[in-house]
């Protein structure tokens, strides 16, 4: 929830013009306050006794970090008296017609977790290192159908079809890294199979004018379809010759790996994560600081103003959603490359629509959209360990989270969500 | 995209055309362009893909194909086949069992594709009512999942008389689902929140809500039993079997036909459809013509709720009656998508693709008994006659069909 600052719809790098005067929303003091007091509830109303323990390292680490035990009342009264502070200079600051800075809200966020957590797994031990690496394996396909969502939906592009993208991705993956023995041709193979559903969706979408959001989802039925009928009718029966592929192994970066709690989480990844991590950077300034960026967002935007200086509006779109889906089959692939042995029907499980999720609730900006997957990635990884050390807060509340928090920030309760003006709309020339 | 959506909804014939233009000349190229011949020719597309893709993937087939060089009659006959098999089996499981050994026994797929289309045509009413109004109700799946949970509740709970506790279990049933889009009707009524992203989130905040509720002893789980399910229906909300014990079909398809005679009034007769397709037309033009548009589409989601919501009850107090579950949609919810897409959202188009679609998943389930054919392959043939009949100009460049006139 840190994106809730005053001049949230512009995107991160544009400086506002000079003498516009910004708005400041009314929303991050209210949000913030709401929250601690919730926290404040929760501690008090059902108070705990014992020790929460967090387990720093990971046994191959190079420099042992200690474990670190503490109340977890006391704590939990430390934090909520933080937070507390925290919502008040938000209040004060709105006083002042001046906008909470984002340090404060990630300061208050990271907080707030940390005391929840101290409060929810009283009496356990949390293995941090596995809590924020395994919600960096659940984020991973995430945030790259997230990145193709945001790139389609900046070219003017609604791609309800990541579902689909994420699927058939994972499918191809398995099919031909298994005859192939190739996890790399898997990885291809997949980005191939984002792009020929993105193709149809610009086929539909873009040349003949079908409204985005219907191909989207008769897309995912297809590919829905598709695969499990061929997992049915092929990749079941023949499982030892087509649906067994080789998976990428991790490969810890020297140095950067051995840094305490940040290797073992970021740095000892597979080739997915760390293409992950070049995507994420590749995306975000290819979109604000190249030329071609500038037509996407141009063509999104304007349209029509686009065509007029001489962009090639269908064409730019074309090559957007291609891209797209080219990195959103990858997300795919970690799937069946990765985190699961082979390919399984319906294996993708609604993270298309998580995708999207963080796509809108992301602002249509990569960096935000990426962060929003992590955090939903995080809420559901949390549900697990949670759910292990016997959590108080039903599992299905935890997963039902990044839903609400969506429906929440497109109804403009948390900041404004505003997609790109020419969305959804197909271009008619003339 | 609602301006995209007007252009899905209303079919391109040329009602301005001038009416004193020589019909009958016009006659055999507005039956090659028109809407029909178009819907006819993608289910044909759609059946051509659909055959190809059991034809590669049959064993046979691609036995055959290895030596196809040597004796290509094998291959060829292999494919037909494998091809002739799998839509036998599919006609013999959804219209007529020619292996039947007499009628009753043989006219029984029939009334299993009645049983299939119920949930699939009154779903395909509630998605197609909000779509008239510009609304796209993605939520189905959320909305028949408690809709479901609600019916279900009031049928298991409750000893009642048995038309009253049916009729209150529908009831439920109808408000479960009403509330659930009423949701999307309203943030989009006051906030302007794009519904599309709402009702998919609801779709998800429905499930793990029922999922929650069903593992819970003290709120829908059976007692002493580990399983999220809740206990069967009481035989007084079960909705009765039309044609006796001897075939499933029950009162939900003439719900069903209800609904539809419902909608075709509601949309097409009353003050409340002219509203909803004013608003689904034009919303600023309603809005500047005194039409409050916000309340419409509160409105018009509470009816597609309510209808979708007769899906659920459908399901959990007609077709699976032991108990609710969270996979009670069983798919429906996102059917009803391409069902109110093929029917036009017009009630009567949507009765006969709620049919035609039924037929497809009774046959499918025949075709995955007799001929191992997956079921899957009816959501494959599904989608693409969908997709083929949103893009007539796809389908007249597929078949070299003249274009439409330019007007």
């Amino acid at each position: 929830m840190s994106t809730t600052t005053g001049e949230a719809s512009i995107p991160i790098h544009e400086t506002p013009l000079a003498g516009v005067t910004t708005v400041i929303e009314k929303k991050t003091p209210v949000l913030l306050s709401t929250l601690a007091l919730l926290l404040l509830a929760i501690v008090a109303i059902w108070p705990k006794s014992g020790d929460t323990t967090y387990r720093l390292a990971v046994p191959s680490d190079f420099a042992q970090l200690p474990t670190v035990t503490v109340p977890s009342t006391l704590t939990a009264w430390i934090v909520v008296v933080v937070c507390g502070l925290c919502a008040a200079w938000s209040v004060v600051l709105y006083r002042r017609h001046r906008a909470t800075p984002l340090w404060l809200v990630v300061v208050y966020s990271v907080a707030w977790v940390f005391g929840f957590l101290t409060w929810a797994a009283t009496g356990g031990t949390i293995p941090l290192v596995g809590l924020l690496s395994g919600s960096l394996a659940l984020a991973v396909p995430l945030v790259f159908g997230a990145l193709g969502g945001v790139l389609g939906e900046r070219s003017g592009v609604v791609n309800i079809a990541i579902e689909g993208q994420l699927l058939a991705g994972a499918f191809a993956a398995a099919m031909v890294a298994s005859v192939l023995d190739s996890a790399w041709a898997g990885l291809v193979a997949a980005s191939a199979a984002g792009v020929l559903v993105a193709l149809i969706l610009g086929l539909f979408a873009i040349t003949y004018f079908v409204d985005q959001v219907i191909v989207g989802v008769v897309l995912n039925v297809l590919v829905l379809g598709l695969t499990s009928f061929m997992f049915t009718q092929v990749l079941a029966p023949n499982a030892a010759s087509l649906n067994a592929p080789p998976h990428f192994k991790a490969i810890p970066i020297p140095v950067l790996g051995d840094i305490p709690l940040v290797g073992p989480i970021f740095f000892r990844q597979t080739v997915i994560v760390y293409l992950l991590y070049v995507a994420v950077a590749l995306v975000t300034w290819s979109l604000y600081r190249s030329k071609w960026g500038l037509r996407v967002r141009a063509v999104g935007e304007h349209p029509k103003a686009a065509d007029t200086v001489g962009i090639k509006v269908n064409r730019t779109r074309y090559r957007t959603i291609l891209i797209a889906g080219a990195v959103a089959g990858v997300g795919g692939a970690f799937y069946t490359l990765v985190s699961v042995p082979q390919f399984n029907r319906e294996m993708t499980g609604g993270a298309g629509y998580i995708a999207l999720a963080a796509v809108i609730f992301g602002k249509w900006d990569p960096i935000r959209a990426t962060l929003a997957a992590l955090l939903f990635g995080f809420a559901s990884n949390l549900q697990g360990v949670l759910s292990v050390i016997g959590s108080p807060v039903p599992s299905q509340f935890m997963l039902m989270l990044p839903y609400v928090v969506t429906i929440f920030a497109v109804a403009g309760l948390v900041g404004r969500s505003r997609p790109p003006a020419a969305d959804g709309i197909p271009y008619r020339k003339g | 995209m609602s301006s995209a959506v007007e252009a899905e909804q209303q079919p391109p014939t040329e009602p301005e055309q001038p009416p004193q233009q020589d019909r009958w000349g016009t006659a055999l190229r507005e039956i090659a362009s028109g809407s029909m011949f178009n819907g006819f020719l993608a289910v044909l597309l759609a059946v051509l893909v659909g055959s190809v893709l059991i034809a590669v993937t049959d064993e046979n087939v691609r036995s055959a194909a290895g030596y196809i060089g040597a004796r290509p009659g094998d291959f060829f006959n292999a494919t037909w086949d494998a091809i002739w098999g799998a839509y036998t089996a599919l006609f013999r499981g959804s219209v007529y069992n020619t292996d039947a050994e007499n009628f009753q026994l043989g006219v029984k797929p029939l009334t299993e594709t009645a049983k299939f289309a119920a949930p699939l045509i009154v779903s395909g009413l509630g998605v197609g009512v909000a779509f008239r109004a510009g609304l796209f109700n993605i939520g189905g799946r959320g909305q028949m999942l408690i809709a479901g949970a609600a019916a279900g509740w009031v049928g298991y709970q409750f000893d009642l008389p048995a038309v009253l506790h049916l009729t209150l279990a529908l009831v439920a049933a109808m408000v479960g689902g009403a509330l659930w889009a009423g949701i999307a009707g309203f943030l989009k009524a006051r906030t302007g929140a794009h519904e599309v992203i709402v009702t998919i989130m609801l779709n998800y905040v429905g499930f793990y809500l029922v999922f929650f509720a069903l593992s819970k002893q003290s709120l829908l789980q059976a007692p002493n039993s580990f399983n999220p399910k809740s206990l069967p229906m009481k035989d007084s909300a079960v909705l009765p079997k039309l044609l006796g014990d001897q075939y499933n079909l029950h009162l939900g398809f003439i719900i069903a036909l209800v609904a539809v005679a419902f909608a075709w009034w509601l949309l097409d007769r009353s003050a409340l459809g002219f509203r909803i397709r004013a608003v689904g037309i034009n919303p600023e033009a309603a809005r500047a013509n005194g039409i409050d548009v916000g309340r419409t589409y509160v409105v018009v989601m509470l009816i597609a709720g309510a209808l979708i919501g007769l899906a659920g009850a459908n399901q959990v107090l007609g077709t699976v009656t032991g108990g609710v579950t969270v996979d009670l949609d069983a798919g429906i919810g996102f059917d009803a998508i391409t069902v109110a897409l093929l029917g036009r959202s017009r009630p009567l188009g949507i009765l006969a693709a709620g049919i035609l679609f039924g037929a497809l998943k009774a046959g499918g389930f025949a075709m995955q008994a007799s001929q191992n054919i997956p079921v899957d392959i009816v959501l494959v043939v599904q989608s693409l006659i969908v997709l083929f009949l949103a893009a007539p100009p796809l389908i007249r460049t597929l078949f070299r069909l003249p274009a439409k006139e330019a007007k």
